[in-house]
């Protein structure tokens, strides 16, 4: 017994810390090099400054790639939420013929690689004539997202307890007051947990951007263009810090809505992410 | 009650209908463009509309097409396994002994998964290099006395940077099968006899199958279309069939042979992943529920 118990508990929890020094190694070298008062990426480091920041500050070409990226991943997360909104409650609330294969067809790009979907959309918008743009970046990201806001929306609304629908109905509300008044609220944390993911997943997306984005670029595509110059690394190196920040900070704010939603539901708060 | 289905069924696929015919126009209609692309040739700037198998000739005849793809399917079940072999523990211990705050070990997880992947790629490069972080603490260290060359630009460098890229997506679905096992079976098992190893074997890993074969398939399959990993860390002895497939979109411009490569690859991998998943329900089902 005793044996065992050292078998599994201790190794398992320092495999476990070990495991996580590897997924953070990366991410912690980024803020460090960021401070860093040396051209090199590479240690020793060399001293605190702030500059590589204030050179963002000062980076043209950088505030037109942010704002590009911006509008695409806002346009996404909006398109994207109504839709897998949508999908969601079709999937959790009705019956139809050939349910399985629609919703599977509609997650496929969960597992196609992104270059499979990147390159098929080009080609046919090049077919089209169609011309690249910031549009048809933002037509590849919503295939991309959607499925992942399904996936969290999909928990929120099977959570929704259908008697309260039908008692809205009873008491004379409309579909549309259904909806607003009883609908949404309840779903609302989802929505906006939703709304949060596929706005980080698309302001990091790089492959479908890069095949698909005309003369503006997106953040990533900047951020490629910018690895080939050894001298603009430590500012890229302070762009993506930023980037963390507020990837952790929007995680973390979509993480709070996701429990708000499940507390409202009265499910149980540890029940993993609806990402899975 | 058959009207109550009827009208059940026609507000569902009303509701389902935009995403459907949003996914059909830009998923369905651009894939089987890629298909039909593939038996087509280009001549410059031209398009030759004659079906032709000649991309697939060239796509699965040329050595170099053959050595690419070859190589992208190795690195990527290399990476599948060594990704799934580590993140398996992970789950188990997530799954199994972490009584309170799993939702924060989740998130812990999730984090790195959500900064940039071009520079999470990239900083590999740093830690890898020669120069790099890992060369300078074990020469300080007085590990080594001279920095290890093997673990930059060649298809090392590749399989742990993918790893560490896929993480995430191996251990949630592997969590999640986990956390569906009732834990009275284990307690069945151990009171008829069954020792840990056993019992692991026996009970827990035939039930976590599902989880294990649903993370291999998630990490196998958009592995094999990575260009950037090859392309920052791999050198010219990682490179994948992702980046030819990228360079003749680009700079080589014949769609053609890249939307012929890009069928093939993916019918290579779709039929690995059918056997791994028909392996996997075997495996699985030899337990009784």
């Amino acid at each position: 017994m005793k044996w065992r118990r050292f078998f599994s508990i201790n190794w398992l929890l320092v495999y476990a810390v070990a495991y996580m020094i590897f997924l953070y190694a990366p991410v912690i070298l980024l803020p460090l090099f960021a401070f860093n008062d040396g051209t090199i990426i590479a240690f020793p480091l060399s001293g605190y400054t702030t500059k590589w920041f204030v050179s963002l500050w000062e980076t043209e070409a950088l505030h037109g790639a942010v704002s590009n990226s911006l509008l695409v991943a806002v346009t996404t997360a909006l398109i994207s939420t109504s839709l897998g909104a949508c999908a969601a409650r079709a999937a959790a609330r009705y019956r139809f013929p050939g349910k399985q294969a629609i919703v599977g067809f509609i997650m496929l790009p969960l597992v196609l690689p992104e270059i499979i979907v990147a390159v098929a959309l080009l080609i046919m918008l090049v077919q089209l004539g169609l011309p690249l743009s910031l549009w048809t970046v933002v037509a590849g990201h919503v295939l991309i997202c959607t499925p992942f806001s399904i996936a969290i929306l999909s928990s929120a609304f099977a959570g929704l307890d259908q008697s309260l629908e039908e008692a809205s109905f009873d008491l004379g509300e409309t579909r549309w007051g259904t909806f607003s008044r009883v609908t949404l609220p309840l779903v609302l944390p989802g929505v906006i947990s939703s709304l949060l993911i596929c706005f980080t997943i698309s302001l990091d997306e790089f492959i479908i951007a890069f095949f698909l984005t005309g003369t503006d670029v997106t953040l990533p595509v900047y951020i490629w263009s910018q690895l080939r110059f050894p001298t603009k690394l430590p500012s890229v190196m302070a762009l993506g810090t930023i980037l963390l920040a507020l990837s952790v900070l929007l995680l973390v704010a979509a993480e709070w809505f996701r429990r708000r939603a499940a507390a409202r539901q009265g499910q149980e708060i540890s029940t993993p992410g609806g990402l899975v | 009650m058959a009207r109550r289905l009827d009208k059940d069924a026609k507000q569902g696929l009303v509701l389902i209908s935009p995403v459907l015919v949003y996914a059909l126009i830009l998923l369905a209609a651009p894939l089987l463009l890629v298909l039909t692309f593939s038996f087509w040739t280009q001549n410059y700037l031209d398009i030759d509309r004659t079906l032709t198998l000649a991309n697939y000739r060239e796509a699965l005849g040329t050595p170099i097409y053959q050595t690419l793809m070859l190589r992208s399917i190795t690195i990527s079940l290399v990476v599948t396994v060594v990704t799934v072999v580590l993140a398996f523990p992970i789950a188990y211990f997530l799954s199994f002994h972490v009584k309170k705050r799993k939702a924060l070990w989740l998130f812990l997880i999730t984090v790195p998964f959500w900064t940039s992947y071009l520079l999470r790629v990239f900083l590999w490069k740093v830690i890898l290099g020669y120069n790099g972080v890992l060369n300078t603490a074990l020469m300080e260290l007085g590990i080594i006395d001279e920095p290890l060359t093997f673990i930059l630009y060649n298809a090392n460098a590749v399989v742990l940077t993918l790893a560490h890229a896929w993480a995430p997506f191996a251990i949630l679905p592997i969590f999640v099968a986990l956390e569906k096992i009732d834990r009275s079976l284990l307690e069945a098992a151990e009171d008829l006899g069954d020792g840990p190893f056993r019992r692991f074997w026996r009970v827990t890993l035939p039930l976590a199958m599902p989880g294990v074969v649903a993370a291999t398939l998630i990490v196998l399959i958009p592995t094999v279309g990575d260009f950037i990993t090859p392309k920052l860390v791999g050198g010219t002895e990682g490179l994948m069939i992702a980046n030819m497939i990228q360079v003749q979109f680009g700079k080589a411009n014949n769609a053609p042979l890249g939307a012929a490569l890009a069928v093939s690859s993916m019918v290579i991998v779709a039929t690995i992943s059918v056997m791994i998943y028909v392996a996997g329900r075997y495996f699985g089902g030899r337990v009784k529920r």
